[in-house]
């Protein structure tokens, strides 16, 4: 797929949805996107996420494929890298734990130069991306943890905290919290090096602009309704406090910039489990991962391969016995 | 299911907490929050502005007071249906709104917000040491 294609497809998608929803708003169709497709789409992401995951779990992986970077334990005498050659199971969880809080593969990142004057090819380490999606994890994770103010009453004290620490700077009325802005300029950043890198934007494909784009808008919209376009935060709690209590209502007098917010959140969880988006379970199922490397001294059989019938000397040997005996054949055992 | 032990038991941590909301919210009604209007407020019928605007923006209109005050000097602000104010947190909103607790509060603790005007500026006397 052309760039033009794969880029301008997203981008209108988005941009489609975000029409749809005012139109709808404007149609007074309130409870469509404020209720019945906020459920549908929690429904389709729990259904999704449980069914992908179940799937996975039910290939078998047969051989054990590690991928290792430090020694791997042999003799007692060599010593060996617990962490990067996981010999156990707990040392495999550790190293799957700090993948998932640290992306430390992600921090090995090179990219490969041609030097001018010779074919010479060289690799350059690039912590650009590293950083870019850490920084963009980690804020998504707090905005999306600060959100719990709207539905939770009492709010519990961890999401409070995490208000105040966001809030250091108590810039403005309302107080800014970095974690929105970090996000925003985070995804930005992340399709700026899709767009701009030769290699990256000839592979990249719809699926990949388009979480983007959306996650984009959401957090763009989120920031609007928070500093700019306010929206009575009273009327959105109480919505959103009576969808996850299963008493829904809407209350009058929100404004549209909300549904817009939330009908782009509904998409993207509705979304999720057809995507690549499904990386957040399936980092736990990646077997170069999650496996220790103990193929030296546990026997791994591939559990889809048929029985074999075999037929050992020795049974064999009982079998003929006698005959090979007639015959002047030596036998083990008499 | 192959090492289906350890995945399910993923599978289930992993569902129980995305669900946190839905069920740290049960058993508890929550409380909507009601605030009252005081006497005076009452008498005068309307607020500085409208009150849907009041709703969504007097946090807005506050910032710009301040500014207003601090910045450009000047204390006056012509407001809804052309009704002067003084432009003062203290002594035109709370002066009105006197019932701090029961009012700003109400609504604050639900949405969980807590303005840190109160630091500098001064609380009506109803909401002193009863914190
Ligand atoms: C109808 C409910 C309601 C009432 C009544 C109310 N507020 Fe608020 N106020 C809010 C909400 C909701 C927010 C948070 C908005 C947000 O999170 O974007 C807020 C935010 C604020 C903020 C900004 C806080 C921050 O730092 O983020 C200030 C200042 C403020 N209110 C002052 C007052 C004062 C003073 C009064 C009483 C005279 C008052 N409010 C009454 C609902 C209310
Ligand atoms: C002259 C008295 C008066 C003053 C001064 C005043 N208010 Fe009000 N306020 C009212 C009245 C009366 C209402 C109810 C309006 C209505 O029901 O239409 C109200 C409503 C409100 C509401 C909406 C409450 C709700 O139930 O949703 C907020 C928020 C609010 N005021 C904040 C403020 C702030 C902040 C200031 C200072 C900038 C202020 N008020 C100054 C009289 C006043
Ligand atoms: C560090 C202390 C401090 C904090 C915190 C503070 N203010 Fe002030 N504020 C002042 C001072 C000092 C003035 C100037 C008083 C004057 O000139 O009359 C002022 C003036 C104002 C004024 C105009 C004058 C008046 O009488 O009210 C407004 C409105 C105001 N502040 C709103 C706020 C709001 C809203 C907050 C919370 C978001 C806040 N302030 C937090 C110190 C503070
Ligand atoms: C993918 C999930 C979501 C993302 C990335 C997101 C992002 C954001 C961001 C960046 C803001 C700006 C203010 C801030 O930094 O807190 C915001 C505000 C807001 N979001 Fe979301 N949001 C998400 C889900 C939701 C959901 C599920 C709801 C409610 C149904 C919601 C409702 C709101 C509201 C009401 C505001 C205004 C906040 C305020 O004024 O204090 N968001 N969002």
């Amino acid at each position: 797929m052309s760039f033009n294609f794969s880029f301008y497809f997203a981008l209108f998608t988005v941009v489609g949805l975000i029409a749809v929803v005012l139109i709808g708003v404007g149609a007074h169709l309130q409870f469509l996107f404020g209720v019945v497709i906020p459920y549908l789409a929690v429904l389709i992401f729990f259904v999704g996420l449980l069914y992908r995951v179940v799937k996975w779990a039910r290939s078998p992986v047969p051989f054990r494929i590690p991928t290792t970077c430090g020694q791997q334990k042999s003799l007692p005498w060599i010593k060996y890298n617990k962490l990067e050659s996981p010999f156990t199971n707990f040392w495999a969880a550790v190293r799957v734990a700090l993948e998932v809080l640290c992306f430390r593969s992600l921090f090995r990142n090179t990219k490969v130069v041609l030097t001018k004057g010779g074919p010479k090819l060289s690799y350059f380490s690039d912590k650009w991306l590293w950083l870019g999606a850490i920084v963009f994890h980690y804020s998504f994770l707090v905005v999306l943890l600060r959100h719990l103010r709207f539905f939770t009453q009492p709010v519990p004290s961890f999401v409070q905290l995490l208000e105040k620490v966001d809030g250091f700077f108590e810039i403005g009325v309302p107080g800014l919290f970095v974690s929105g802005v970090v996000l925003f300029v985070a995804v930005t950043y992340l399709l700026l090096r899709r767009i701009t890198i030769p290699q990256l934007r000839y592979i990249s494909l719809p699926a990949d602009y388009f979480p983007l784009f959306t996650i984009m808008a959401i957090a763009f919209t989120g920031i609007l309704m928070r500093y700019f376009f306010k929206v009575d935060i009273v009327a959105v709690k109480k919505l959103t406090l009576s969808l996850v209590t299963f008493h829904p209502e809407v209350p009058e007098g929100i404004g549209g910039l909300f549904y817009v917010h939330i009908f782009l959140v509904s998409v993207l969880f509705a979304y999720f489990p057809f995507s690549k988006l499904m990386h957040m379970a399936g980092v736990f199922l990646s077997p170069t991962r999650n496996l220790p490397n103990n193929s030296r001294a546990a026997r791994h059989i591939n559990p889809w391969n048929p029985v074999v019938k075999v037929h050992t000397y020795e049974e064999y040997e009982d079998e003929f016995r006698e005959k090979m005996k007639a015959a002047g054949i030596p036998v083990e055992k008499e | 299911m192959y090492d289906g032990g350890k995945i399910l038991t993923g599978l289930i941590l992993g569902v129980v907490l995305l669900t946190f909301p839905f069920w740290y919210n049960l058993g508890r009604a929550a409380k909507m929050p009601e605030p009252e209007l005081t006497a005076k407020a009452k008498q005068a019928k309307y607020c500085v502005e409208p009150k849907s605007y009041m709703k969504a923006y007097h946090m807005d209109l506050l910032n710009k007071w301040r500014d207003e005050v601090v910045r450009g000097g000047s204390r006056i602000y012509v407001g809804f249906k052309a009704k002067e104010y003084d432009m003062s947190l203290q002594n035109t909103c709370l002066k009105c709104h006197e019932n701090k607790k029961k009012f700003c509060d109400e609504c604050h603790n639900f949405a969980d917000v807590k303005p840190y005007c109160w630091e500098c500026h001064l609380e009506p006397k109803e909401a002193k040491g009863e914190k």
